[in-house]
C-alpha cells in the first residue's frame, strides 16, 4: 500500500475553507513542541504569541499598524502572484515610493495645505510604480528573469537611500546624522487617539476591498486569472502577456511605493536609512498565505502583525528569541502550500504494484 | 607575497561560496527544478558547520555537518514541490525564511564563540614557486572542492547517462516520463545535490571566510548564486567565469576605496548588483546563448497521469 | 471579543498571568538593543552594564532587554512596551531610537528615558555618549610606533561624525610620532557585516597596511589580521580571544559604571535630565590590557592615557589643519564640542575623500 496524490475533477471547495485553518493549526502545535524543545512552558509562549496581542486597545492599535502595509502590499503582490509575475522587489519599490514622496517635505518644506499631503500620496505611488518599471522594462524588452532583477533593484534602492539620508537630504541641524528633516504639519498623516492609528490602515483596507472587486467582476480581473493559469489560453483569447506584466508591476509597485510613502509620512515621520522592517519581503508570506485572494491577504495581514507583535512579547516576557518569529512565519508558510496540495489533488492509497508503475515515486 | 597575488587570493575567497552554491542550482534547474531556498540551505549548513566544528573542534567533521544540513534542508524543499506538487517560488521563499530562523534559534549558543578554521592545503615547494605558487598551490581545500565540481558537472551534463536524462527530464518531463526515466527521483536527486553544495557554501562563510557564527550571514550571497546560473545560461564552465567576475568585481570596489578616489561608498556597494543586472540583460539579449541551454520545464510541478 | 479572549485564556494559562505581576517596590530598568548580546561589540558591552546593574542592586532592580530592534517604525512600539510594562528607567542604545523615544517620553512623563549618542533632550529624557575617540587617538600612536609600512588600514562604517572623529584622532595621534603617518579608509556600510569587513581588511593590508583597525562591530577583521600576520586593534570589547598575536590593545565601551549610577539616581529620586560625553576620566572608555608590543611603546600609551586622564592632553588641540589644508584649530586652541560633535571633515593626512 502507498499513498499516492491524485488530481480532483474539480477544485475542492471545503478544502479550500479549511486549508488555512488547518495550517495555522499545525504552525500552533509544531510551535508548541519547539517552545517544549528550548525549555519553556509551551502553553504560555503560545498564549502570549497569538492571543495576548488581542486582549488591549494598545497591542490591537499596534497590530494594525503593523498589518496596514503588510496588507498594502500584500494585495498588489497577490494580483502580481495569480497572474504568474514575479515581482519579488516590493521592499525596494517601498523604499522608491518613500523617496519620491519626501520630495515634497524635504524640498518644499514651507508647502503646508492638504493638497501637500495628496500629492505626496501620489508621489509616492509614482515612485513604486516606476521603480517597478526597470524589472518590467527588463522582462519585457529583454526578456530578463523579474525574479532577480527585482530582487537586485532592492539592494540598490536602499543604498540609494542611504547616500540621499547622508549626502543631498541630510537635516542641516541634525550634526550630520544619517536622517531627513523631521516632516511637519500636513506632510505628516493624521493620527487617531494617542495611540499610533493613522490614515494607512483605511488606505490598505480600501485597496484589498476595490482589488477584491476588480479580480471577481471585471474583465481585468478575468484576464489576471486567465493569463496566469492558463497562459496559451489568454494568448488565444488575445490577452497580451507584455501587456499584463506592465500592469502587474505598476500595481503591486504603486501599492508597495505607496505604502513605503505611507511609513514615512506616518509612525517613522522622517527619512533615515532604515525606514522597513522587511516589509517587502514579509508581504509575500502574506499573499500567499491569503490566497493569492485580496480578502484573505488582509486576514493574513492581521496574523502576520500579531505575530510579530506576539514575538515582542515573548522575547519580554519570557527571553525567547526573536528568532522564533521567522520561524513560525516560515512554516506557517509551508503549511499554507502543503494544505493547498489537497484543493486540487486528493490522498489516495493504492496497492503497491500498480504503485511500480507510478514512476517518479521516490521511495 | 605581491599586492597582486593578495588582490587574487581575496577575489578568490569572496567568490568561492558563491561558485559552490551556484553549481548545485545549476544541476538543480538543469533537471527542471527552481530552487530559491539558497540562502536558507546556506545559512542552515553555515550555523551546522560551525557547531559541529565548535563541539568536536575538527573543521573537517563542520564541513561534514555543513553539507548534510543543507541536504536535510533541500530535501524539505523535494518533499514540497515534487511530492506534494506545491509553487516552487513560493516554497523556496519559505526554506530561505525558515532557513534563516531556525539558524538564528540553532546558533544563539555560538555567536561570539571563536571557531575553527579549516586549514590551507600547503604542497611543499609548489607553493612557493614564485607569483603562482599560494595561488595555485596553497589554497584552502573547498577551494579545490569547487573547482573539482565545476568541471565534474560539466563532464557528467555533457557527456554522461545520467547528465543525458537529467537534461532530459528538465527540457520536457512528460516524454522523460514516457521513456521510463523516474521524472520525480531524478528531480529528488538533483535537489539533494544542489542541498549539499549550498550547505558547503555555508560552511565556506563559518569555517573559511569569517571563522565564527553570526546570524544571517549568508548576507544575501544566495541570492546572487541564483542570479549567477541565470547569468551562466546553465553552462558550468560560464559559471565559473561569472562567479570568479562577480568577485572580482566585488573586492575592485573595496580597493579602489583603499586607493582614496572619492567615489560615494554606497554607488561601490551597489556596483555588484549593478553589474549583475546588467549581465543578465546582456544574456537574455543573445537568443542564442540563452534559449539553447534554458531547460524548458523549469519551475513546474511534474504528476505522472494515470 | 476582548472579554471573551481573556476569559478563554485566564482558564486555560492561569501561569502566562503571574507573569507579568511585578512586585509594586521593585524598579523595572528597560534595555532596547540594535543587535544581539553576542556580538563581542557594541550591544555586548551595554549588555555588560545591564547584568552590571544586576549585580549591584540585586531584589531591589529588575532589569528586562529587547534585542535586535530595527531603528524604524518598530522601534517606538517596542519602547512603549517597555514603558506600558512598568519600566521606570529604559536605556535605548542606538542613535536611530532618538525621535521614537522622544514620542514615547512625551507620552509617559513619568518614566525616566537614556538615549545614547543622539542630541535631543527633554526633562524626562537624558543623553549620553563617550570619548571613544581618546581611545583611538591612544592607539593611533601606537600604531604609528609599531608600524613599519607607515600606512594603517581604517574599515569605517558609515561616515557619521563619530566615526570620523574616530578617523581624525586616530591620525592625529598617528602624527606626533610619525608626521608623514599614511591611513586609508574603507567603508563597507554596514555596521555588522563579517564578510564585508574581512574582505575590506585584506585589501587594506595588499595596500600595504600592517596596521588594521575598524569601526565596525564584528571581530571578522582582527581575524583576518591575525592570519595575515599584521596587527589590530579591538572595538568596543576586548577582542584579544580572537587575534592573540595580532591584537595590540582594544577600545573599551564601559557602560556599567554609568548605568548603575543613573539606576542609583532613579531610587533616590534624584535623577534629571543631563547631557553626558563621558571619556577616559569618567571610566567610560577603557583601553585593555597592552600586548605583542615592546615595553617602550607600552611605557608611552600608558603616559599618553594617564595625560588624557589628567586633562593636561586632549587628542583635538591645536594646531589642527583640515584636508584642504585651511586651519580647524590654532596652536593653543581646541576643537569646541559643537564642532566635534557634528564633524563631517578629515584632517590633513587622511587617503580618502568625504
Amino acid at each position: 500500500m502507498q499513498l499516492i496524490l491524485e488530481k480532483r475533477a474539480q477544485a475542492s471547495g471545503l478544502m479550500n475553507l479549511l486549508s488555512p485553518v488547518l495550517a495555522i493549526l499545525l504552525t500552533v502545535i509544531m510551535g508548541g513542541l519547539i517552545f517544549a524543545a528550548m525549555g519553556k512552558p509551551p502553553l504560555t509562549a503560545l498564549y502570549l504569541y497569538f492571543i495576548d496581542p488581542l486582549t488591549s486597545w494598545w497591542s490591537i492599535e499596534e497590530v494594525l499598524v503593523k498589518a496596514g502595509p503588510l496588507i498594502l502590499i500584500g494585495v498588489g503582490l497577490a494580483v502580481c502572484f495569480k497572474a504568474n509575475v514575479w515581482n519579488i522587489g516590493a521592499e525596494g519599490q517601498f523604499t522608491a515610493g518613500a523617496l519620491m514622496g519626501a520630495i515634497i517635505p524635504v524640498l518644499w518644506g514651507e508647502w503646508q495645505s492638504p493638497f501637500a499631503l495628496v500629492a505626496m500620496l501620489f508621489l509616492g505611488a509614482l515612485g513604486g510604480a516606476l521603480f517597478a518599471f526597470i524589472p518590467a522594462w527588463l522582462k519585457t524588452r529583454f526578456g530578463v528573469n523579474e525574479i532577480l532583477t527585482s530582487l537586485m533593484l532592492v539592494y540598490i534602492a536602499q543604498l540609494l537611500l542611504d547616500w540621499m539620508v547622508r549626502g543631498p537630504w541630510n537635516d542641516p541641524h541634525g550634526y550630520n546624522f544619517p536622517k531627513s528633516a523631521s516632516f511637519e504639519g500636513w506632510h505628516l498623516l493624521p493620527m487617531w487617539g494617542d495611540g499610533r492609528m493613522h490614515l494607512g490602515l483605511v488606505v490598505s483596507l480600501v485597496a484589498a476591498l476595490v482589488l477584491f472587486w476588480v479580480m471577481r467582476h471585471t474583465l481585468k480581473g478575468f484576464e489576471v486569472n486567465v493569463v496566469g493559469s492558463a497562459p496559451r489560453a489568454g494568448a488565444f483569447a488575445g490577452f497580451s502577456q507584455t501587456k499584463m506584466v506592465w500592469f502587474c508591476f505598476a500595481l503591486s509597485g504603486g501599492l508597495a511605493g505607496l505604502a513605503g510613502l505611507i511609513e514615512v509620512a506616518g509612525p517613522v515621520g522622517q527619512l533615515q536609512p532604515n525606514i522597513s522592517p522587511n516589509y517587502g519581503f514579509t508581504a509575500i508570506i502574506v499573499a500567499f498565505l491569503g490566497r493569492l485572494n485580496p480578502i484573505g491577504v488582509i486576514f493574513a495581514g492581521l496574523l502576520l502583525a500579531i505575530s510579530y507583535i506576539g514575538g515582542e512579547g515573548v522575547q519580554i516576557e519570557l527571553g525567547i528569541s526573536d528568532k522564533t518569529t521567522q520561524v513560525f512565519q516560515g512554516m506557517l508558510l509551508f503549511f499554507i502550500l502543503m494544505c493547498d496540495t489537497l484543493i486540487l489533488y486528493r490522498l489516495k492509497w493504492i496497492s503497491t504494484q500498480s504503485s511500480q508503475q507510478a514512476i517518479g515515486d521516490p521511495s | 607575497m605581491s599586492p597582486y597575488e593578495a588582490i587574487l587570493l581575496t577575489i578568490i575567497t569572496a567568490s568561492t561560496p558563491l561558485l559552490l552554491a551556484a553549481i548545485g542550482e545549476l544541476v538543480v534547474e538543469r533537471s527542471g527544478v527552481l530552487n530559491l531556498g539558497i540562502e536558507g540551505m546556506m545559512v542552515m549548513g553555515a550555523v551546522c558547520g560551525f557547531a559541529a566544528a565548535h563541539v568536536t573542534g575538527s573543521a573537517w567533521l563542520g564541513v561534514l555537518a555543513a553539507t548534510f544540513a543543507g541536504i536535510a534542508t533541500s530535501l524539505l524543499f523535494g518533499l514540497l514541490t515534487q511530492t506534494l506538487i506545491t509553487n516552487q517560488v513560493a516554497t523556496g521563499l519559505a526554506i530561505t525564511l525558515l532557513g534563516l530562523g531556525l539558524s538564528g534559534l540553532i546558533g544563539s549558543g555560538f555567536v561570539g564563540l571563536p571557531g575553527v578554521k579549516l586549514a590551507n592545503v600547503s604542497i611543499p615547494w609548489l607553493s612557493d614557486l614564485p607569483y603562482v605558487g599560494r595561488l595555485i598551490f596553497g589554497q584552502d581545500p573547498l577551494v579545490y572542492i569547487s573547482i573539482v565540481l565545476t568541471v565534474g558537472v560539466a563532464y557528467v551534463l555533457n557527456n554522461t547517462r545520467v547528465g543525458l536524462i537529467i537534461r532530459a527530464v528538465g527540457q520536457n518531463h512528460h516524454s522523460a516520463h514516457a521513456l521510463g526515466y523516474r521524472v520525480v527521483a531524478v528531480r529528488y536527486a538533483c535537489i539533494a545535490f544542489g542541498g549539499a553544495t549550498s550547505g558547503l557554501a555555508g560552511a565556506y562563510l563559518s569555517l573559511v571566510y569569517t571563522p565564527q557564527w553570526i546570524e544571517n550571514m549568508t548576507a544575501g550571497r544566495g541570492w546572487i548564486a541564483l542570479a549567477l546560473v541565470v547569468f551562466s545560461t546553465w553552462l558550468p564552465e560560464r559559471l565559473a567565469a561569472g562567479a570568479y567576475l562577480f568577485g572580482g568585481v566585488w573586492i575592485l570596489g573595496l580597493y579602489a576605496q583603499g586607493m582614496g578616489i572619492g567615489i560615494p561608498s554606497q554607488l561601490l556597494s551597489a556596483l555588484p548588483y549593478i553589474a549583475t543586472i546588467l549581465a543578465l540583460v546582456i544574456i537574455s539579449t543573445n537568443r542564442r546563448l540563452s534559449v539553447i541551454n534554458t531547460p524548458a520545464s523549469l519551475g513546474q510541478g511534474f504528476v505522472p497521469d494515470r | 471579543m476582548k472579554k471573551l479572549l481573556t476569559a478563554a485564556a485566564s482558564i486555560a494559562l492561569v501561569s502566562a498571568l503571574s507573569i507579568s505581576a511585578v512586585a509594586a517596590d521593585k524598579l523595572k530598568v528597560g534595555f532596547i538593543y540594535i543587535g544581539p548580546p553576542g556580538d563581542h561589540g557594541w550591544t555586548y558591552q551595554h549588555d555588560q552594564g545591564r547584568q552590571a546593574i544586576d549585580t549591584r542592586f540585586g531584589d531591589q532592580v529588575e532589569t528586562v532587554f529587547v534585542e535586535n530592534v530595527p531603528e524604524g517604525p518598530d522601534a517606538e512600539r517596542t519602547i512603549t512596551r517597555l514603558a506600558r510594562q512598568g519600566a521606570g528607567l529604559i536605556f535605548t542604545t542606538s542613535f536611530g531610537y532618538m525621535d521614537p523615544t522622544l514620542k514615547v517620553a512625551a507620552k509617559f512623563p513619568d518614566v525616566k528615558f537614556e538615549h545614547a549618542t543622539g542630541y535631543k533632550r527633554t526633562d524626562n529624557v537624558s543623553t549620553y555618549s563617550s570619548r571613544f575617540y581618546e581611545g583611538r587617538y591612544v592607539i593611533g600612536q601606537i600604531a604609528a610606533k609599531t608600524s613599519k609600512t607607515g600606512v594603517a588600514g581604517y574599515i569605517g562604517s558609515f561616515p557619521i561624525p563619530e566615526v570620523v572623529r574616530g578617523i581624525n584622532a586616530f591620525l592625529l595621534g598617528a602624527q606626533t610620532v610619525n608626521p608623514d603617518f599614511k591611513l586609508k579608509v574603507v567603508w563597507v556600510n554596514s555596521w555588522f557585516d563579517p564578510g564585508r569587513e574581512a574582505d575590506a581588511a585584506k585589501v587594506l593590508i595588499s595596500q600595504g597596511a600592517d596596521i588594521i583597525t575598524q569601526h565596525t562591530d564584528s571581530t571578522a577583521a582582527v581575524q583576518v589580521a591575525e592570519e595575515q600576520g599584521v596587527n589590530a586593534f579591538g572595538q568596543a570589547s576586548d577582542m584579544a580571544a580572537f587575534a592573540p598575536n595580532a591584537l595590540l590593545t582594544s577600545i573599551i565601551d564601559n557602560w556599567a559604571d554609568y548605568y548603575i549610577a543613573r539606576t542609583q539616581a532613579v531610587l533616590d529620586g534624584s535623577w534629571v535630565s543631563t547631557d553626558t560625553f563621558g571619556g577616559m576620566d569618567a571610566n567610560m572608555v577603557n583601553i585593555g590590557p597592552f600586548i605583542n608590543m615592546p615595553a617602550d611603546v607600552k611605557a608611552e600609551a600608558e603616559a599618553t592615557v594617564a595625560a588624557i586622564i589628567s586633562g593636561k592632553l586632549h587628542p583635538f588641540a591645536g594646531p589642527i589643519y583640515k584636508q584642504d589644508g585651511s586651519l580647524a584649530a590654532a596652536a593653543g586652541e581646541t576643537i569646541d564640542l559643537g564642532t566635534l560633535l557634528g564633524m563631517d571633515w578629515y584632517v590633513q593626512g587622511v587617503d580618502d575623500k568625504l
